[in-house]
């Protein structure tokens, strides 16, 4: 499993209200509701996002409010993978039940810049910054959570 | 090595002895919700997997309180589904406008979460029923609907923050400005993935009100749970309500904790949190000439009956301050009625308040009061983040009913003793 993407650039403390506004949570259709999503502290990231890109931020994203359409909406944007120096638990336990792809590296998280080229291997855990040539370890996922992402999300996992 | 309480309440939902801080375990759950816009979603992926069968027809709810009394086409087909999902099911604890109330008062109210306790819900304060002493967490609605098909849930084992509570709060000091102070002290990613244990002698000054309250908002600081040592302040709440048989627990003496605060409670002074995060808090008497534009009183963190009490206590003789929306909202039809047969509305009418029917409406930006850019309330919700309320030009600033209620007659942020009010008189408990 591969992505590679350019790198949207976000701070401290992501919350779901920012990701996607409440006011919107009356759409159900994911792809409809991702018209939405960051909108309220990036209006450009709709307009620029391409299927595959990358979003890197700092402490404790997506804290806040448990709603699934949080990480749902990332993952239709078209965001191959979200990498943080760490994320709110309700939003990495939602993540990794959906199938978003995210990766706790605060050293990537760190280091990486808006706009750069990123490209990241999910079974070696490796993050590689095409545009500056830096290289990052991720830790990898305890088995019971790889299994979980293995089979396609909770549900199937569980069935 | 000792366990807290909330890993002894896994242990024991898990089938083993013991766990400890960091293990992955598989548990059976007592009761799942969900509310009207996290329901729709729990659905969509339970009929998607294939399911067709629940685990239980009572332990689970479907609480219709967010966007209720529906404000427009969409929510009500949300309402719409849950309830005809509920139907095919036989799910027994639908709620609905006339019978709702948020979520977070209404399940303890009812009665339908205890002591011991594992609750899940696709709504992150339901944290709240740690203060009845049960393991009590917010998830998605992908969890919800693997909790509602197999009735248990995959949890790693928390570690936890122990809060030893010591002296009695000022008559001004409630739950809210506890907690507020809390967050500020350990920040809004404190205590993330971490229990948040409450214990020691100052803890029979808190009612159940105060504790619902500031285990509410543990999610705030980060938190997995915010959970309770029960007393006999929990014990008389849940008598009459919980009528099943429940296990509480208390920590182990030898249990390991990451950290230990003690908070002096008679220290605590009435606290607001500034925007855009809960964790930027200061005491009112810092926070300087603060004009406002609405006020809001109600919620999952403070819709109950003492917040009711306390916002009446403030405003009986009073009257709103010119170009303030003071709006009322008690969080269930029984608090409702109660604050009416107490004549607590009589007084919020006189004073020129807006009171509303159970709903969370405003507090998510929803409905019953949304802020244009450049407005500010004082609300006794749970969270400041940018656009929360309305316009991402607006401001909110958390603070506990007595605040709000003397900052609505001030027109700006202000402590009841800023109104001239010496002593705050309310019935607690």
């Amino acid at each position: 499993m591969q992505a590679r993407g350019t790198v949207f650039k976000y701070g401290d403390n992501v919350d779901t209200d920012v990701i996607i506004p409440a006011r919107y949570l009356n759409i159900t259709d994911m792809k409809e509701l991702s018209a939405h999503c960051m909108e309220d502290i990036d209006k450009e990231f709709r307009g620029k996002v391409r299927e595959g890109d990358i979003m890197v931020a700092g402490n404790n994203f997506g804290c806040g409010s448990s709603r699934e359409h949080a990480p749902a909406t990332i993952k239709a944007s078209g965001i191959s993978c979200v990498i943080a120096n760490s994320f709110a638990r309700i939003f990495y336990r939602n993540s990794i039940n959906i199938g978003l792809a995210i990766i706790e590296c605060p050293e990537a998280a760190a280091a990486i810049s808006a706009g750069d080229t990123v490209s990241v291997d999910f079974i070696k855990g490796e993050i590689v910054d095409e545009t500056t040539g830096q290289t990052f370890q991720a830790e990898p996922f305890p088995p019971f959570l790889q299994d979980i992402i293995d089979k396609g999300g909770l549900l199937k996992a569980i069935k | 090595m000792g366990m807290t309480m909330t890993q002894k309440i896994i242990a024991a939902h898990g089938g083993v002895d013991s766990v400890k801080a960091g293990e992955l375990i598989r548990v059976n759950l007592d009761f799942v919700l969900g509310n009207d816009v996290t329901s729709p979603v729990a659905i969509n992926e339970f009929e998607k997997a294939g399911f067709d069968k629940i685990f239980s027809k009572e332990k689970i709810a479907f609480v219709m309180d967010h966007f209720t009394p529906a404000k427009d086409i969409n929510s009500a087909t949300l309402v719409k589904r849950s309830k005809e999902f509920a139907q095919k099911y036989g799910i027994v604890n639908f709620f609905d406008v006339g019978t709702v109330g948020i979520e977070h008062a209404l399940l303890p109210e009812k009665g339908l979460v205890g002591p011991g306790e594992i609750i899940i819900g696709a709504d992150s304060h339901t944290c709240t029923y740690g203060a009845l002493g049960a393991f009590s967490t917010g998830v998605g609605s992908t969890d919800m609907a693997a909790g509602m098909y197999s009735g248990q849930a995959w949890f790693k084992v928390p570690s936890a923050i122990k809060f030893e509570l010591t002296g009695k709060p000022n008559p001004f000091v409630s739950g809210k400005d506890v907690i507020l102070s809390i967050i500020g002290m350990i920040g809004v990613e404190g205590a993330r993935y971490k229990s948040m244990e409450f214990t020691g002698d100052g803890l029979k000054y808190l009612t159940m009100d105060d504790r619902l309250c500031m285990a509410n908002m543990a999610i705030e600081a980060g938190g997995k749970n915010g959970i309770f040592e029960v007393d006999d302040v929990t014990l008389k709440y849940v008598e009459g309500r919980v009528n099943r048989p429940f296990k509480y627990y208390s920590p182990d003496p030898d249990a390991e904790y990451d950290e230990v605060y003690t908070i002096d409670l008679s220290q605590i002074e009435p606290t607001v949190a500034f925007p855009h995060l809960p964790e930027n808090t200061k005491p009112v008497a810092e926070a300087g000439d603060v004009p406002i534009q609405q006020v809001v009183i109600g919620s999952c963190t403070n819709g109950r009956l003492e917040d009711m009490r306390a916002a009446a206590a403030v405003l009986k003789g009073r009257k709103v301050a010119d170009g303030v929306r003071c709006i009322i909202i008690p969080a269930t039809q029984d608090i409702y009625r109660q604050s009416m047969d107490e004549g607590l509305f009589s007084i919020f009418l006189d004073a020129g308040c807006a009171i509303s029917t159970p709903t969370c409406g405003p507090c998510l930006g929803g409905h019953m009061g949304i802020l244009a850019d450049g407005e500010r309330a004082v609300a006794t919700t749970n969270r400041n983040f940018v656009g929360r309320m309305g316009h991402t030009g607006s401001e909110v600033y958390l603070a506990s009913p007595a605040v709000a209620a003397a900052s609505a007659v001030a027109g700006k942020i202000a402590e009841p003793k800023d109104i001239g009010i010496t002593d705050l008189e309310y019935k607690r408990g």
